[in-house]
């Protein structure tokens, strides 16, 4: 296509209509990418907007605290000249832009959620909230402070007008303090008190349980993918549906098979019972406890152990394993000095995708996990369905999104993300 | 050498009769436990298999008729002692017995192992296979398949009655598949199922074929970070997406609506559609989609005519996927439906958690045979797609 034109001492190739070829290339290339964008176009929009939005919203959440802004625009205005350090609560001037705020919120009916709101981190001033707010019809005009002194006590506490004060501004850490069972106190950080700390020990567990699972999983795992591999391809494939079967099998149907299973009148505990390992009054129990989550989710995620570390020893060469033995080796000599640290890649692999997974678990430690069994993500759900603190529920989900995503990111150098295979 | 190999017959009284006739004393101990008394078991367990493998080794050459005579002889025993279940029971120990007294006596253990192998050797390798892989694979599958004989269990119990472990057929009905198939709750509950899948499907595979292709072109700017957005929904775990999506949805009014949840379960299915569509664009010969270019037919003929019957397997199982990650999904659908959503497995969740009655192990069979159906349609088309590029010949 392209043919050579000579002008003056330079050769510049150009297309048939004239063009230089770099130009035509450049435009071809350009071309090309765009086509590629445009296809993936709808489908990037699509996921912004269904999937990364909503993310980037649980973000903002964590930290969003436009709340005491919004509702008390003046008193926040106001506030802004007393200092907590006085010992005294604020004057006149802060009590009357309170009344004008309060008028404004009871007419919107948003008084109640900011006292719910107030409560996360002062627990009864909500009350306050609620009582005035039925009587702001009738105050007179004049001296607000005493009217609110008369309504609670409460409104003369240095502690609740701190708090008010503290969580004026829009953003706020105290989310992300309360999620690793901190607070804000009168100098600076601290830890709450003894028996209110309860996300770390949550953290701590879901850490420890999801590495219970993984250990398993490897240990359960390792000889399946070691049959698997080493077996001739037919009977292998064949021994393959028995993996496939419940890696396919629907999470709530396992789950409730374990259930069923593990349950003091269940298929266990009768089986023992009728073998004698155990009399009827000592029937085992295996559920709505660690032990129900660690059996009911190695089982559900040990597939996820065994396909990556089977693809890995698929890989292996025999013949190493017969040159150490052809050289003297033992059995075990060369399974732990030749094949094992062969497989170390898959079994870091799988460890890494059964961590991660396990550490995201919802559904099977709600129903099997009991109290001592639930992972950080049953506490997230709490939050919203329950409590509907959802600011808290928010930053616990983004500690756990940047764990998993941190997790992830090991995982990618290891075995890189494209290399994702299903089945 | 080969030849010494394959006429290789392990002692009779000194090797095959001892063990047979312990693998007869656990079969008589475990029978013996069920009727009160193990050690009577234990011993005529014992003594039966022993005579079992003398007869069979010595004087019985054929291997199937040695294997149905073992089986009908236990089988007539055990309905002596058990009924009909024990019939059942004793004719699979007879074939268990037979079948290992054949394997045993023939040397046919040893054949799969090469002949210097030491005999501990040769135990390890069959304790290796039969004990531990043996347990494990029991593991995997026992609970799937357990729930399938409990769900038509006659009374509304979790375990086997002795009606149901004796085989009579009154122990049995299929009162749980009545009440899944007349209850309003799991009809509505189906239904629901059936009109969000399909949609979501239709939209993850629209979209995710589409970027596929796109992402498999050779010049694509940014294509790491876009394979990165893209595949999030399959990273991040379910619970955020649950809770960032119904933070986000409430705020734009679609919690709680039908198109919210189909939207969800779209963007969570769509990384397995881009996945398993890249996958065969891998193998695609793009010579094919140039030629047509060049005979003069359009992108988009050129698209239908002969790009898409080629890939045509990458994009259904990627639909299979899609479909049941928004047919097994509970986590979003809990958070983001409203009651008029209340999907199958959402059914199953709250059926779990707050009363649980046997139609749950009914539904559960059903999905079994959903998921058996599936897989099976997946492994044919990856063996077909495989065939097709020449990848395995099998």
């Amino acid at each position: 296509m392209a043919d050579a034109a000579v002008s003056g001492t330079k050769t510049v190739l150009t297309t048939h209509d004239g063009k230089p070829l770099k130009v035509s290339l450049a435009k071809a290339l350009r071309r090309e990418k765009l086509r590629a964008l445009m296809l993936i176009a709808p489908l990037l929009l699509f996921i912004l907007l269904s999937f990364i939005m909503p993310i980037a919203d649980m973000l903002f959440r964590s930290v969003e605290n436009g709340i005491v802004a919004e509702t008390l625009p003046k008193t926040v205005v106001a506030l802004k000249n007393w200092d907590p350090a006085s010992g005294e609560a604020p004057g006149e001037d802060v009590f009357a832009a309170l009344h004008d705020d309060m008028k404004v919120a009871v007419a919107e009916k948003t008084h109640t959620r900011l006292g719910s709101r107030l409560n996360y981190d002062q627990p009864g001033i909500s009350s306050l909230f609620r009582k005035s707010g039925r009587r702001i019809g009738r105050m007179k005009e004049g001296d607000y402070k005493q009217q609110f002194l008369d309504i609670d006590d409460g409104w003369g506490s240095v502690e609740n007008w701190t708090t008010i004060k503290r969580l004026s501004p829009t953003i706020t850490d105290s989310y992300f303090l309360a999620s690793v069972d901190a607070e804000r106190g009168a100098d600076g950080i601290e830890r709450k008190p003894e028996n209110e700390r309860i996300y770390i020990l949550l953290f701590v567990r879901t850490i420890l349980l999801s590495m219970a699972i993984t250990v398993s999983c490897i240990l359960l795992g390792y000889p399946i993918a070691y049959l698997l591999a080493n077996l001739p391809v037919r009977t292998s494939n064949l021994l393959m549906i028995l993996v496939l079967l419940p890696f396919w099998t629907s999470l709530l149907v396992r789950t409730s098979a374990w259930k069923v299973l593990l349950q003091q009148q269940g298929v266990i505990n009768d089986v023992l019972v009728w073998i004698g390992l155990i009399d009827d009054a000592g029937r085992l129990v295996m559920i709505n406890n660690m032990t129900g989550t660690i059996i009911a989710m190695t089982h559900i995620l040990l597939p996820f152990m065994i396909l990556p570390l089977f693809s890995v020893m698929k890989t292996i060469s025999p013949s190493y394993v017969r040159a150490a033995k052809s050289m003297g080796a033992t059995d075990w000599t060369t399974f732990w000095r030749i094949y094992f640290p062969n497989t170390v890649p898959g079994i870091g692999a799988g460890s890494i995708l059964v961590f991660i997974l396990a550490i995201g678990y919802y559904i099977t430690p709600e129903l099997v996990g009991g109290t001592s069994g639930v992972f950080i993500s049953n506490r997230i759900a709490y939050h919203i369905s329950s409590s509907l603190n959802w600011g808290l529920a928010a930053a616990l989900g983004t500690i756990l999104l940047v764990l998993v995503l941190a997790l992830y990111w090991v995982y990618d150098r290891i075995v890189g993300i494209d290399n994702v295979k299903l089945g | 050498m080969s030849a010494a190999i394959s006429t290789f017959r392990p002692s009779l009284t000194g090797f095959t009769v001892p063990m047979i006739a312990g693998l007869g004393a656990i079969f008589g101990f475990l029978w013996g436990l069920s009727m009160g008394n193990g050690l009577v078991g234990l011993i005529a367990g014992g003594a039966l298999a022993a005579v079992i493998a003398y007869v069979l080794a010595s004087s019985m050459e054929n291997r199937g008729l040695g294997v149905l005579a073992a089986s009908v002889l236990i089988g007539v025993i055990g309905l002596f002692l058990g009924g009909a279940g024990g019939a059942v029971a004793g004719a699979a120990m007879g074939a268990i017995t037979g079948n290992a007294t054949y394997w045993l006596s023939t040397g046919r253990y040893r054949a799969v192992l090469p002949p210097y192998a030491s005999s501990k050797q040769v135990l390890w390798h069959h304790f290796f296979r039969i004990g531990i892989c043996g347990a494990i694979f029991f593991f995997l599958i026992v609970p799937i398949l357990i729930i399938i004989p409990l769900s038509f269990n006659a009374e509304n119990f979790f375990t086997f009655t002795k009606a149901m472990l004796a085989l009579q057929p009154e122990g049995y009905s299929t009162k749980h598949y009545s009440d899944f198939l007349t209850n309003p709750d799991w009809q509505q509950a189906l239904r629901n199922s059936f009109m969000i899948a399909p949609a979501a499907t239709l939209l993850a595979t629209a979209f995710g074929t589409l970027a596929a292709i796109g992402l498999s072109q050779s010049h694509v700017p940014f294509r790491r970070a876009i394979m990165v957005v893209l595949i999030s929904p399959m990273i991040v775990p379910l619970i955020i997406s649950a809770a960032g999506m119904y933070f986000f949805y409430s705020r734009i009014g679609l919690q709680g609506t039908y198109w919210g949840v189909v939207l969800a379960h779209a963007a969570l299915g769509t990384p397995f559609v881009i996945i398993t569509v890249t996958a065969t664009l891998v193998g695609f010969d793009r010579s094919l989609t140039r030629a047509a270019a060049n005979m003069g037919a359009n992108p988009v003929t050129t698209f239908f005519k002969v790009q898409m019957p080629l890939i045509v397997p990458g994009v259904v199982s990627g639909a299979l996927f899609a479909f049941i990650t928004s047919f097994d999904e509970v986590v979003v659908v809990l958070f983001l439906g409203s009651a008029a959503q209340k999907t199958l497995p959402w059914q199953m969740f709250t059926g779990l958690r707050e009363q649980i009655s046997p139609t749950i192990l009914a539904v559960a069979t059903i999905m079994v045979a959903i998921s058996i159906a599936l897989l099976s349609v997946l492994e044919y088309l990856r063996r077909r797609s495989e065939r097709l590029r020449g990848l395995t010949p099998g």
